[in-house]
């Protein structure tokens, strides 16, 4: 019999989830809503009395100091009567989907010494009271209240007494036998070939197709849809990464001419060829584990990885973004033996959250809920699995409302001797952590093609839910059992699921698995579901049969599952088998090396883009309030305090510093082992604008500036590696292909000019969105064939990592000291293009900041020396708004006021720049210019004279001075004053756009 | 003197801060081990081995239900008598952040009536107002009846952050309110930079009478949300670089040498 029981506040209790939902509703610009209450309703089903209930409810459920609870049986619940000006409205996770309240709340049943619940359902009812529309109720339940993704509206009227759709086919399915799919491609037409591949959402190509088909014709068989499935995912774009390793005939025009040549494997012939040539000697294990390894200190190495989660987050943002942390978590402790997780670190990309909802294209979400719910999900797993969230960064942009990028990364900390992996043959393969179910079935060849207004419909299996608590399990378990050298390789579950995994660890001698072994959620999965599913929380090892009882048992006290699978054997074959009949059988060496080199085209020509006609101000003053407050630049604090960023103990320098703890940190400074006074820094790069106008300059510029935030809190260019993560739309499409080589040949050419390596890097292609049924909004402009694509502004982020050598003297950003100087480092050029200032005259400008590695190695080199030194009192990078941001941050930063003449400014036009040193020469450039490798530091009286004669010869220029009093006063070229705030609207100004609250 | 004091950080599904309140307590020369409840419960660890038991912060179990409930009722079925043997040898508890709530939602705190077979609960720790979990520094006014061990000595504001979602402190009632007040149970009050009573979000929760934490009628067993073990060391200060101070030791650490010292003086 199935109870139901409701949680509600008791009257007089601040209802803070039913007021924060009222404020959603009035966003919504819905204002007749009046209240709203929120009740917790639990399911619970089994065999127990109405005393046993009570009990449940008095000790466990119910917090009676806040709250109050009514129970009933189910089939006796009463609808309440229509009532005018209340909603009532009850949403419950659809079947299948996890809902972690389930496990934690029957083990608290038990715990209560009751044994008979056999199972929990949880659902939220919503009391709506004020006066509502159809229209506008239908719309706060899909816009607010729900995802139909993972939830449903609860209909009791159709409900009571029926079984759950679920269950009665797990029923059908169970006593159904087996049966084995074979998949006709061996007689298949091209024709039918590709509507396989497009039906079984295979997302292969008919070449890929066709080769799979002769494959198949020299087994003289047809494949199993599991083989098909294996195959699929294994050369999908998300795991091998055809784009950047295929070959490319990429073409340029300049001045008219075109030019052509072959890239044969783009990754090779850049990033990694960059890395070869740098060839540092702490580089651990560079672009072959699941994260790339430095060494630390004598007896550790820091390993780092940034994923990408964008795909499930358009379609679900909360869980998209809350498994995308949860996989990259699963990458560190999949690297090597396994890392300890200690820094996570996250760049978002958003629409403008201004944006109007009959705007949007239909199928997408409103970006300000996109963001909402990314940030919950970061927030959720971040914080429960107890890793500092220390970096990030937000990008706001119109060309994101499709698609969102979601970007997680971590850092780990492993033991020097834990480094390296080997599969055994005669190991056993081990599944740890999670059940499997039949969630997120085909994420791996999902992501590996455009999303459509139809996505959300075909790809709901896709998107899922975490469960932060078992991953936190299974990292305590895998650090006992590593420590204790109880098994032998180990590889997360991601993207294809144990079909990658284990695919992947046995790729060099084949292995055997028993799929009926693995423990599943529910009964009802047939064998190829099993492979392929991308259950989340799960781990494979590699385990020597004389360590399995003792691994098991180390499991066992962490109360997280373990079990074995199957065997890596030396047949260099991949063979599964459900209940003793074989349903894979295909050799290692095509299932990974098989997949036909493809060759895509690119073209690059630079877009023609006039000078921007822009008369500046006399007064800047109202200018700088605008840059400040500008999405891209403004305070992100109500973000970051949602994130616990200090969990372990180990922030040095906090994403926010100063006297009032609200200015914004360059890197991010931690110390992995508290009794040492070595630390890491953390940083990142990003700017979508530069590459809007050359993608070359965007990818040195990013390069640059996660290493300037490096170095300016303290770092060393020496000790410096870097990640490169490329989202972009897709590469088909040679327009986008040939930007993304551009981007590519940037890397290169800045990382070897700076002599700082990558380490591991990752892609995101084809995010575009592409409507093909008819939108309704205004963006709907139909092409030829009657869809419209909507790429993203080609993204990358750069994650840099640093070493500290002696936390102790690392230097922050606010200005400590009235009476001290203030200089500027690095040169200002005439590049307002892409700039935040240009942005606020809605112009995108056409002189993009360049990065001159020669004389940017020279400022990173002397100002590292005169931090070791001790000569510096604050130090804050150059970037978005430029010098004038940069000012205004540190002044706030340090409650302390300046005066600052812009002619003392170290300036000069680049030599390519068409505009004369004269006429480019101006308030507005000097103050927004965004060039690089530009720093401002301040250097107390009695250090300057060593602090001079350490920049001897640099571009460096005393430029100001702190003062007392909390004026921000700016005088310009012609000695006039052209910005005089105070700092406190400065600061009010900067804060305002996000604030929440 | 003895030095050897040793403490239990008690873990389960989803402490995670146990490895800095570890360190704390080691660093200042105690004996720290991290052990699992399931260990306690097996018999595979004794409470009665230890002198100090120390609840990190963290999210058991989730918080699913709500935060620190299912280990609040894990350790008032399975270990109250052990709990209570513990305190009455004069030995001592702290539970910090999802520790406090823990020890409020089993009614180790404030104390009264704490009974495995009757469950009654007299204060909790709720949702915060903002109804978002927030990280932030907060200042903290020490009461200055309280007859806390764990704060001897502590007379200026201290400074220490809080991260936690559901940090507001709620009592069933007025006269519990009175009532803990005149046993002198009330801790930390959140205050102003200078020492005043305040609001959101210097009370970053909306707490009832600005409470940060409380301890029982010994004065042994001490709850509070923010984190002592974050602002141990200098170089944990949100503005360090700033101060002119250069000593190793931020406020948190008279919290933890309070209590090593008084097991060593008492025990």
């Amino acid at each position: 019999m199935i109870w139901r029981v409701e949680v509600r506040d008791k009257k007089g209790v601040f209802d803070a989830l039913g007021e924060s939902v009222k404020k959603d509703i009035l966003d919504l610009g819905i204002s007749s809503v009046s209240k709203v209450e929120v009740s917790q309703v639990y399911l619970l089903d089994g065999q127990i009395s109405e005393l046993q209930v009570v009990k449940i409810c008095q000790e466990l459920l119910v917090d009676q100091i806040v709250q109050d609870y009514y129970h009933t049986p189910q089939q006796t619940l009463l609808i309440a009567p229509a009532q005018p000006n209340l909603r009532i409205v009850e949403i419950a996770y659809n079947p299948g989907v996890m809902d972690p309240v389930e496990e934690s709340t029957l083990k608290g049943i038990r715990d209560l010494g009751i044994e008979t619940v056999s199972s929990i359902r949880t659902s939220k009812k919503y009391l709506i009271y004020g006066k509502l529309s159809d229209q506008e109720f239908n719309m706060v339940v899909d816009k607010i209240l729900s995802n139909k993704l993972i939830q449903h509206v609860v209909d009791h009227e159709n409900l009571s007494g029926k079984k759950r759709a679920q269950d009665t086919e797990t029923d059908a399915q169970k006593n159904a036998p087996l049966k084995i799919v074979l998949v006709n491609i061996t007689k298949a037409s091209d024709k039918e070939l590709l509507s396989l591949s497009q039906q079984g959402q295979l997302f292969l190509n008919l070449e890929e197709m066709k080769a799979i088909q002769k494959y198949f014709k020299k087994e003289g068989r047809d494949p199993t849809d599991c083989e098909l499935e294996t195959i699929a995912q294994t050369w999908s774009e998300h795991c091998c990464h055809k784009t950047f390793r295929g070959d490319i005939r990429y073409h340029t025009y300049e001045k008219g001419k075109k030019r052509s040549k072959k890239i044969s494997n783009l990754l090779k012939s850049t990033i990694i060829k960059a890395t070869k040539e740098i060839n540092k000697s702490w580089c651990v294990s560079v672009f072959h584990d699941n994260a790339g390894v430095i060494k630390f200190d004598d007896d550790s190495n820091v390993c780092f990885k940034v994923e990408t989660h964008n795909h499930p987050s358009a379609l679900e943002p909360f869980g998209g973004a809350n498994t995308g942390i949860g996989g990259v978590i699963r990458d560190t402790l999949g690297t090597g033996l396994g890392a300890k997780p200690i820094c996570n670190t996250d760049i978002f990309c958003f629409g403008r959250p201004e944006v109007d909802f009959q705007d949007l294209p239909a199928g997408t979400l409103h970006p300000g809920r996109v963001m909402k719910g990314v940030i919950s999900g970061v927030r959720d797993y971040g914080n429960k699995m107890g890793i500092p969230t220390a970096n990030g960064a937000i990008v706001f942009d119109s060309g994101f409302i499709g698609n969102p990028l979601v970007f997680c990364g971590n850092v780990g900390l492993i033991p020097k001797d834990k480094v390296n992996k080997t599969v055994h043959k005669g190991d056993w393969i081990m599944v740890v952590g999670g059940r499997t179910g039949r969630d997120g079935i085909h994420g791996a060849t999902f992501s590996s093609g455009e999303l459509t207004d139809e996505s959300e419909v075909i790809s709901c299996a896709a998107v899922q839910i975490g469960n932060p608590i078992q991953e936190k399990k299974v990292t305590d378990a895998l650090m006992k059992a590593r420590d204790q050298g109880l098994y032998s390789a180990i590889t997360d579950c991601g993207a294809g699921g144990l079909s990658s995994a284990v695919g992947e660890m046995g790729q060099d001698l084949g292995c055997r698995v028993d799929l009926e072994k693995v423990p599943v959620k529910y009964q009802g999965l047939n064998y190829h579901e099993i492979w392929i599913s991308e259950s989340q929380e799960r781990m494979v090892l590699a385990v020597h049969p004389d360590s399995c009882a003792k691994l098991l048992e180390v499991f066992a006290s962490e109360n997280v599952e373990a079990t074995v699978i199957g065997e890596f054997t030396d047949t260099k074959r991949l063979e599964l088998f459900y209940e003793g009949c074989q349903v894979g059988n295909i050799a290692m060496e095509f299932l990974h090396h098989g997949i036909p080199k493809i060759t895509k085209e690119a073209v690059f020509a630079a877009p023609k883009l006039k000078a921007p006609r822009v008369v500046c101000p006399r007064n800047l003053t109202e200018k700088l309030l605008e840059v400040l407050s500008h999405y891209n630049v403004c305070s992100k604090e109500w973000v970051i305090r949602q994130y616990d960023h200090e969990v372990q103990g180990s922030s040095v320098l906090k994403p926010l510093v100063g006297v009032h703890g609200d200015a914004p940190s360059d890197a991010a400074v931690l110390r992995p082992k508290l009794n040492l006074s070595k630390g890491i820094a953390v940083s990142n790069g990003i700017n979508i604008r530069f590459g809007m106008i050359d993608p070359f300059w965007m990818a040195a510029s990013c390069i640059d500036e996660a290493i300037r935030q490096i170095i300016v809190v303290g770092g060393n260019l020496d000790q410096i590696a870097i990640l490169d993560n490329f989202c972009w739309g897709n590469p088909d499409k040679p327009d986008r292909l040939g930007r993304l080589v551009r981007a590519a040949q940037g890397c290169y050419q800045t990382a070897v000019g700076y002599q700082v390596p990558f380490i591991s890097g990752k892609d995101s292609l084809y995010n575009e969105y592409t409507l093909k049924q008819s939108g309704n909004g205004k963006h709907k402009k139909k092409n030829r064939k009657g869809s419209q694509s909507l790429a993203i502004p080609g993204t990358l982020l750069i994650s840099a990592i640093g070493i500290i050598e002696d936390i102790h003297r690392v230097v922050s950003m606010d200005f400590k000291r009235p009476g001290n100087s203030i200089y500027i480092l690095g040169e200002t050029f005439d590049e307002l293009g892409g700039s935040i200032y240009l942005d606020t005259y809605g112009l995108l400008g056409n002189t993009v900041a360049q990065v001159d590695t020669k004389s940017g190695t020279k400022i990173f080199r002397q100002l590292s020396e005169a931090i070791q030194k001790g000569l510096i009192a604050s130090a804050h990078d150059c970037s978005e708004g430029g010098l004038a941001v940069t000012l205004a941050e540190m002044a706030w930063g340090g409650d302390l006021g300046i005066t600052v003449l812009l002619d003392k400014v170290p300036y000069r036009v680049r030599r390519d720049g068409a505009v004369s040193e004269k006429a480019s020469k101006r308030n507005d450039t000097i103050l927004f210019s965004e060039s690089n490798s530009r720093f401002v530091v301040e250097v107390p009286p009695e250090a300057k004279q060593e602090f001079e004669k350490i920049l001897k010869g640099a571009a460096c220029a005393e430029i100001g001075r702190v003062e007392e009093s909390p004026e921000f006063i700016i005088y310009g070229l012609n000695e006039e004053i052209c910005i005089n705030a105070y700092i406190g609207d400065l600061k009010e100004a900067w804060k305002k756009t996000l604030a929440f609250a | 003197m003895s030095t050897d004091v040793k403490v239990a950080i008690l873990r389960t599904a989803g402490t995670n801060c146990d490895q800095e309140t570890k360190f704390a307590f080691e660093d200042l020369g105690a004996r720290a081990d991290l052990v699992h409840i399931k260990q306690l419960i097996l018999n595979k660890y004794n409470l009665e081995d230890y002198h100090i038991l120390a609840i990190p912060g963290g999210f058991s179990y989730g918080d699913d239900i709500a935060s620190g409930k299912i280990l609040a009722n894990e350790l008032r079925l399975s270990l109250s008598d052990a709990i209570k043997r513990f305190v009455e040898q004069g030995k001592l508890i702290i539970g910090i952040c999802n520790g406090f709530q823990i020890l409020a939602k089993s009614g180790i705190l404030p104390g009264w009536d704490f009974n495995p077979h009757h469950f009654s609960q007299d204060i909790t720790l709720t949702t915060n107002d903002s109804c978002k979990f927030e990280d932030r520094w907060i200042h903290l006014e020490h009461a200055p009846n309280s007859s806390c061990v764990w704060t001897r000595g502590i007379v200026q504001p201290i400074f220490l952050p809080v991260a936690h979602g559901e940090g507001k402190f709620v009592p069933r009632d007025q006269d519990v309110l009175n009532k803990l007040k005149s046993k002198n149970q009330v801790v930390f009050r959140y205050c102003s930079p200078s020492g005043l009573p305040t609001r959101y979000p210097e009370n970053p929760n909306g707490s009832s009478e600005d409470i940060a934490g409380i301890c029982d009628e010994t004065g042994r067993v001490f709850g509070l949300m923010p984190h002592p073990e974050r602002h141990f060391l200098l170089t944990q200060h949100p503005f360090w670089t700033r101060l002119k101070k250069k000593d190793r030791y931020g406020d948190g650490a008279k919290i933890f040498r309070n209590g090593i010292n008084y097991i060593r003086k008492n025990l």
